[in-house]
């Protein structure tokens, strides 16, 4: 097959272009968890804030990938960083959304005796509402690294590099072995991220709540 | 030990939830708040522990100003436990029971003593349960988790809002049970809110009815159903309450206080007269006391006096003396089986010095029946 040949002539700029994409993707999403997670709590008890970040996170997403990626030009210049502040802002969305959604489906009864029990607002954020919330936070992020990695492959149109350049240089050149490399290892690639972190998920996840969803 | 001030709620500014309200409770005691839903009850609940700031007025525990301690501090020293049982569902039932203390950063091996005694006496033993998560346990299972929590920190007041109410009846009844016992053993001070009167009535020390924001009637359980002080208490606590409870008439609310007496140095003659001038024939004989008593001697009935020659012949040689003395406290079924079982017609009441109160009749009895049971009725 003209892949498999592809491939054993080229495995090392296939392995160096998907350490690329990874890099990318892996510290936007990691930049939109630090971020995205916090606000979420901090946004939760404001309604209205909620209302407008939730919206401005939904503008956000409405923007094609690539006109975001020439919007971040300007500021970041050519190269990974505009590309890692677009997949960012991409990944952020789902993030705030799920904690959000995770922390109001908290049962207020139990924030309630734990209020009553003496816990201090930070307490009951990392011994309560974390927790119990973090399935549905793990999903977001799922979401966020899946989306971001399909993105991606885009970036390379503003010099990101990427497996995205596999696929644009194939199609260049006409190169079907190439496209489908860069296709199947970006694809391959979301599938594996969805899976390690679906198994985080279940590990983050207590077994007092796991079961009690699929009930 | 706890006392409530003038304690004001209001969250427009107009009308006050809870209105001027004045509550103490003493140490030990078993307070249930009871009410219909919305009448502030679970405010004033929650203002002890500081869940709801009062808009005015003062709480005070064991003689302190509760604002002037630090809001978790305070909770960690009451028990709290809420209707839909707020265990934490991520945690197992160890963690769970250990919240507290280990938020006062106990030690660990006094904490897992606690667990281990706790749940000794909640009946789900350490071995079997330490490990489950709640949702593996039943609703009644979990409220007993939810009270073993309450009192892991050892605390002196807990607080307890409708804990029992989702369950199913049985399970309440049971729950409610220990409870008691629980408070038997360990002698908290607990501030009950409920809508339930049964549940009050069975519960209570003290029963505090609140309506619209005040306490209209604050008194012990057998008080609230005998002496309802106004026409919504009594139609809150319901009219024929009484009679579901009979163990709550006591012999002094069913005897007559109208008994005719004579004393036991009166000879046969005088006292043909007093059973004529009474139109009776059975008398109680007493003796005089100091401050206006009478201890009970015995009893006379006008059959004694056949066949006796001297009328001067005195009272005290010739009653009864083996009557059976109905204790002031005896209740009303226990009376009603004596009187059945030895076929008494007259049942004298006494206190605790054998003083005569009352006497026990059909009559007394069928008077204080048709005082109960309601006037008028609809055809």
């Amino acid at each position: 097959m003209d892949i498999i040949g592809f491939i054993s002539k080229n495995y090392m700029t296939i392995i160096n272009k998907t350490l690329e994409h990874i890099s990318l993707t892996g510290i936007s999403v990691l930049l939109a968890c630090v971020i995205g997670v916090p606000i979420g709590f901090s946004i939760v008890n404001h309604k209205k804030i909620a209302n407008i970040v939730i919206n401005i996170a939904n503008v956000i997403q409405t923007i094609p990938s690539l006109a975001l990626f020439a919007f971040c030009m300007p500021y970041f210049g050519i190269g990974r960083n505009p590309a890692i502040f677009a997949l960012f802002l991409y990944a952020l969305l789902p993030i705030i959304k799920n904690t959000l959604i995770g922390i109001r489906n908290v049962n207020p009864a139990i924030i309630e005796a734990a209020r009553g029990m003496g816990m201090s607002k930070t307490q009951i954020m990392l011994k309560v509402e974390v927790p119990m919330s973090i399935s549905v936070i793990m999903a977001g992020i799922r979401i966020a690294t899946v989306t971001c990695i399909g993105i991606a492959t885009i970036a390379t149109l503003i010099g990101a590099g990427g497996l995205g350049d596999l696929i644009y240089q194939g199609i260049g050149m006409l190169n079907y072995p190439m496209i489908l490399t860069g296709a199947i290892a970006s694809a391959s690639l979301a599938l594996l991220a969805d899976f390690i972190l679906g198994i985080c998920e279940k590990q983050l996840t207590s077994k007092g709540i796991v079961r009690q969803e699929k009930a | 030990m706890i006392i409530l001030k003038k304690i004001c709620k209001s969250y427009n500014g107009k009308t006050n939830v809870v209105d001027n309200l004045d509550l103490h409770i003493q140490k030990g005691e078993f307070v249930v708040l009871v009410g219909e839903s919305g009448c502030g009850k679970t405010t004033t609940l929650k203002m002890i522990n500081r869940l709801i700031e009062p808009t005015s007025g003062q709480i005070y525990i064991n003689g302190e100003d509760i604002k002037s301690k630090n809001k978790n501090e305070l909770r960690r020293n009451i028990g709290y436990v809420i209707q839909n049982v707020g265990l934490f569902p991520h945690n197992t039932i160890k963690e769970n029971i250990a919240t507290v203390p280990k938020l006062c950063n106990k030690k660990d091996e006094e904490i897992l003593s606690k667990i281990k005694y706790l749940m000794d006496i909640i009946e789900l033993p350490y071995e079997e349960y330490a490990y489950r998560y709640p949702r593996e346990l039943s609703g009644g299972q979990q409220q007993r988790v939810g009270v073993a929590r309450a009192l892991a920190n050892e605390p002196d007041v807990i607080l307890m809002d409708e804990p029992f109410s989702a369950l199913d009846p049985i399970t309440r009844e049971q729950l409610q049970d220990e409870l008691l016992r629980l408070q038997e053993e360990f002698g908290k001070t607990i501030v009950f809110v409920t809508h339930d009167i049964d549940e009050a009535i069975k519960l209570g020390d003290k029963i505090a009815v609140i309506c619209d924001g005040k306490i209209i009637q604050y008194d012990t359980p057998e008080e609230i159903l005998k002496n309802p002080i106004n026409e919504f208490v009594e139609s809150f606590v319901g009219k024929d309450r009484l009679w579901k409870t009979p163990d709550m008439l006591k012999a002094q609310d069913i005897m007559s206080n109208k008994v005719v007496k004579v004393y036991g140095s009166r000879s046969v003659a005088q006292t043909i007269e007093i059973m004529k001038k009474h139109d009776t024939t059975v008398l109680a004989v007493v003796e005089k006391r100091a401050r206006s008593t009478e201890k009970l001697l015995g009893i006379v009935g006008s059959n004694r006096f056949y066949g006796i020659e001297n009328h001067e012949t005195k009272m005290k040689d010739i009653m009864k003396t083996d009557v059976v003395k109905i204790p002031f406290d005896m209740p009303l079924t226990e009376v009603l089986n004596i009187r059945k079982e030895k076929k008494l017609r007259h049942s004298p009441v006494v206190d605790k010095e054998e003083n005569l109160l009352g006497i026990i009749t059909n009559t007394s009895i069928l008077n204080v029946l048709s005082q109960i049971v309601p006037e008028s009725e609809e055809y």
